[in-house]
């Protein structure tokens, strides 16, 4: 067993574990340190994977007891069992992170258990627990990938029994009658619908008056409009200045944001989904002289250099969305700037999704940055309702909306709420990255009849010549 | 900071450069517009100066290397001698044709649209960009073959890639003991690649005739010195040829003009190449607009491009779009040859030595000073009956200069 390498990342996330196989393709010997028994990091253990897993297996619960009479199919009783939910949901993730070895050991990258620690610019030392410790080389970079954390609310206490953190949400014992979300972003979106699906009654508390900050608005006013049908309660404006535990459950005290009078919410679980912090405790920043900024995200140039030659980072950990795309995107390319190649990422084009239903998914500028930006656009929008593949579904809620450069045409934003957004985005991924023109979406084929051909329409909309609307 | 050498544009043609020489050593100081490198391309020998000012820090193509277009030639570190910084990504050297002062201000260094080439970056797609940052080329340099003029990583390839080498059919020959092997240069390669095109592509023949020297030489021998005395240059006879064959060239226009796919390109401007043996091999520059000129003005662009093509100076426009040739093989002392072409020109005058020879003039032989003329041409495009015409009245120029007075 070696104790230098080329390359050791830190973190075996979706930024960490790609950069580590995309290094070993390019011909480098890599170590993985992981502090985490299982691969895969927030994402695949406690974050995309088991949520959409919870969110799949919801969906069904809720078309069998809804929609389905509407489709012709007698189902009788249904009820739900959610510790066969549950394990589904855990032997999901065993699978992924079972199949991130799998790639370890295809590519020889070298997997290493222990919480790591910078001891020189080059050195690192992991705890492999016991009291044990290997201390480790790395003669080409060592790539810090420890990604991020929930945040924490002063004054909330999180116990993940009765006031939980996405992880507790991920795994409740039973389905609460009520439960409060602190904070309208898409993690608190989701698990509220996971469990709203399965019975509770949802209260989602957002200090700003507006749900999913940074979503184009006209999105996250369609999106709460449907939450609220669906049963959704919207406290907007207010913050959680404290919480108390009491016998009938959490008593939240709110403040509306802009002053006044206190109010009272009452929950049997609370979940705080306020965002998330950089995460790089214990790694030794400080003494090994690596910077941050003010919000604690490691300081890194063009190249994901930080302050220490030799250091890298990528991820949640530096800026930027904290989207796991994105830091594998930033771990293929660091990977491949450390074998000398010149890769270069557009961050306007990375899309992002909720996976709410309908599922809403945006990749460029949304209206509100091209208005402050001074960029003249043209907006073209088409809805789902107009669109017969979603009329044969059955789930028309929703509408594509493309922006683009008054000037060139050029696609600067397409943002999608309905039913499979999060696939359909990639066509305008890949639009964004080729530069292409709303008419160049416009005067590409897309096959009849599929949902698809709501981008496309859309796309043709801009121009004032949508067909079916 | 330190900035990078790259090769420069130097012609619509040119993809690929050989570094002749190194003009400068590592850690030597340079000054802003001194001469670095000496590039050597298909048609010329390039100097390359400096366009900042600062250290030698870095020479990355070694000498005798082939270089593309775009292509990182070494760097130059700011102030005195000392460890390189980043590499800047901006081309820094820029080309400075070792010409007269004169002709330095009207070259220009060629116009780049960066928005343009950012934004046909941008439509370009992720693979595309890679490529290009990694190719180390200038956008500018690689032709589109993408939807709506978008570039496609195979149009990065071709243009990062040198010009394909001439296919080698068997392996190189063992040498004998007093033998010596030395790489054809890069001039030597393309003279040897253009002449064999030529062959390859025109139905070439060629024609000949003699010219009666002896009114030009004693025209000649009546104003030279009063000539040099006025004009600075010696009266030779290449400017009576030139004059000879622009009246031919006019009456004869095919004999100017060239083929281009299934049409003929006749072009009503005369610009007269004139091959100049150089110690590197042959080169043919340009007379521009030659019907134009004077006796005095031809002899003295004669002189100057014939030393500096010598010298290895010419500027690549001043080899470039020459539509016939005259080719002198008599300095050698020829008697008789047949020249090939200069594609995609259609006709060719060979010269050769001047010597006294029996001739029957009227009912007496006399000894008269000859030279024999010879037209190659393309019968593709000429036919004999005009290449017969037009070398006759190349003849009859010649024999009889005071025609040239009245253009016929």
């Amino acid at each position: 067993m070696s104790d230098s390498f080329d390359v050791i990342v830190i973190g075996a996330g979706p930024g960490g574990y790609v950069a580590a196989i995309r290094a070993a393709q390019l011909g480098m010997s890599v170590a993985c340190v992981e502090k985490r028994e299982t691969l895969g990091g927030t994402c695949l253990n406690i974050g995309c994977i088991p949520s959409k897993a919870l969110l799949q297996s919801t969906e069904k619960y809720e078309e069998a007891r809804h929609a389905m009479a509407a489709h012709g199919v007698k189902l009788g009783e249904v009820g739900l069992d959610l510790g066969v939910m549950m394990a589904r949901k855990d032997k999901v993730v065993g699978e992924n992170t079972r199949g991130v070895a799998f790639l370890f050991r295809k590519n020889k990258v070298e997997h290493i258990t222990g919480a790591a620690k910078l001891i020189g610019q080059n050195r690192i030392e992991v705890s492999t627990g016991n009291g044990a410790a290997r201390a480790l080389e790395a003669k080409k970079a060592i790539i810090i990938a420890t990604g991020s954390d929930s945040m924490k609310l002063p004054g909330v206490e999180i116990d993940e029994k009765t006031i939980v953190s996405s992880t507790g949400a991920l795994s409740l014992d039973k389905v609460p009658a009520r439960l409060a979300v602190v904070g309208g972003g898409y993690i608190g979106l989701e698990m509220g619908s996971v469990w709203r699906r399965l019975g509770a009654q949802v209260t989602v508390i957002e200090f700003l008056d507006h749900i999913t900050p940074g979503m184009d608005r006209e999105l996250s006013g369609a999106l709460q409009r449907v939450l609220t049908k669906q049963g959704f309660a919207f406290r907007l404006g207010s913050k959680v200045v404290e919480a108390k535990r009491g016998k009938g459950g959490v008593s939240l005290a709110l403040e509306p944001a802009a002053g006044g009078a206190r109010e009272e919410v009452t929950a049997d679980v609370v979940l705080v989904s306020i965002g998330r912090r950089p995460y790089a405790d214990g790694l030794g920043l400080e003494t090994a002289g690596v910077q941050r900024d003010n919000k604690g995200r490691i300081m890194v140039d063009e190249r994901y250099a930080t302050t220490v030659p030799g250091i890298y980072a990528i991820g949640d950990v530096i800026a930027g969305p904290m989207l796991a795309h994105k830091a594998s995107e930033e771990g293929v390319a660091l990977a491949e700037m450390l074998a000398g190649q010149r890769p270069q990422l557009d961050y306007d084009a990375i899309p992002a999704v909720i996976y709410t239903w309908p599922e809403v998914a945006s990749v460029g500028k949304t209206e509100e940055e091209l208005k402050a930006a001074g960029i003249a656009y043209k907006t073209g929008k088409f809805p789902f309702s107009a669109n017969p593949r979603a009329r044969a579904n059955g789930d028309t809620e929703g509408f594509v909306k493309i922006l683009a450069d008054t000037a060139s045409d050029r696609v600067r934003g397409v943002h999608i709420i309905g039913p499979d957004a999060g696939t359909m985005i990639a066509e305008a991924a890949l639009a964004m990255e080729f530069g292409a023109t709303s008419e160049d979406i416009a005067r590409t084929s897309h096959a009849h009849p599929t949902l698809s051909e709501a981008v496309k329409e859309a796309a043709l909309a801009v121009a004032g010549r949508a067909i079916h609307i | 900071m330190a900035t990078d050498i790259k090769v420069p544009t130097v012609g619509e043609s040119v993809t690929e450069v050989t570094v002749a020489r190194w003009l400068k050593k590592v850690g030597d100081s340079v000054a802003l517009d001194d001469p670095l490198v000496e590039l050597e391309t298909d048609k010329a020998t390039q100097e390359l100066s400096a366009s900042t000012s600062g250290t030698l820090a870095e020479i990355v193509a070694a000498e005798g290397s082939n270089v593309p277009v775009g292509g990182l030639l070494g760097r130059i570190a700011e102030g005195p001698a000392k460890p390189m910084a980043k590499p800047a990504l901006a081309p820094a050297a820029k080309l400075q044709a070792a010409a007269p002062a004169a002709a330095k201000a009207q070259s220009p260094a060629p116009p780049r649209a960066v928005p343009a080439a950012e934004e046909l970056l941008a439509r370009s797609g992720p693979a595309v960009r890679k490529a290009v940052a990694e190719a180390g080329i200038d956008v500018a340099q690689i032709k589109p073959s993408g939807k709506d003029g978008r570039l496609t990583k195979s149009d990065v390839f071709a243009a990062a890639q040198p010009a394909p080498a001439p296919a080698v059919a068997r392996p190189p020959r063992e040498l004998g003991p007093a033998e010596e092997r030395v790489r054809m240069t890069r001039l030597r390669r393309t003279i040897a690649q253009r002449l064999k095109e030529a062959q390859n592509t025109a139905a070439m023949l060629t024609t000949f005739n003699e010219a009666d020297m002896t009114e030009v030489m004693a025209l000649r021998e009546r104003y030279r010195e009063t000539f040099e005395k006025k004009h600075g240059v010696r009266l030779g006879f290449m400017s009576f040829f030139v004059k000879a064959c622009i009246v031919a060239l006019r009456e004869i226009p095919v004999a100017n003009a060239e083929i281009d796919g299934d049409d003929i390109v006749y072009k009503n401007h005369y610009d007269i190449g004139v091959a100049v043996g150089t110690e590197q091999g042959l080169v043919v520059p340009v007379l521009r607009d030659a019907d134009k000129l004077g006796f005095a003005e031809i002899e003295k662009a004669i002189a100057d491009l014939g030393r500096r093509a010598r010298d290895g100076k010419l500027k690549l426009e001043e080899l470039q779009g020459g539509t016939f040739t005259i080719t002198n093989g008599g300095v050698y002392g020829s008697l008789l040859s047949t020249p090939i072409l200069n594609p995609p020109q259609s006709a060719i005058l060979g010269m050769h030595k001047i010597e006294k020879r029996p001739v029957v003039v009227g009912e007496r032989i006399e000894a008269r000073a000859m030279m024999y003329l010879a037209l190659s041409y393309d019968h593709r495009l000429v036919d004999g009956r005009e290449a017969v015409t037009f070398l006759v009245r190349v003849k009859e120029c010649v024999e009889n200069p005071e025609r040239l007075l009245f253009d016929m």
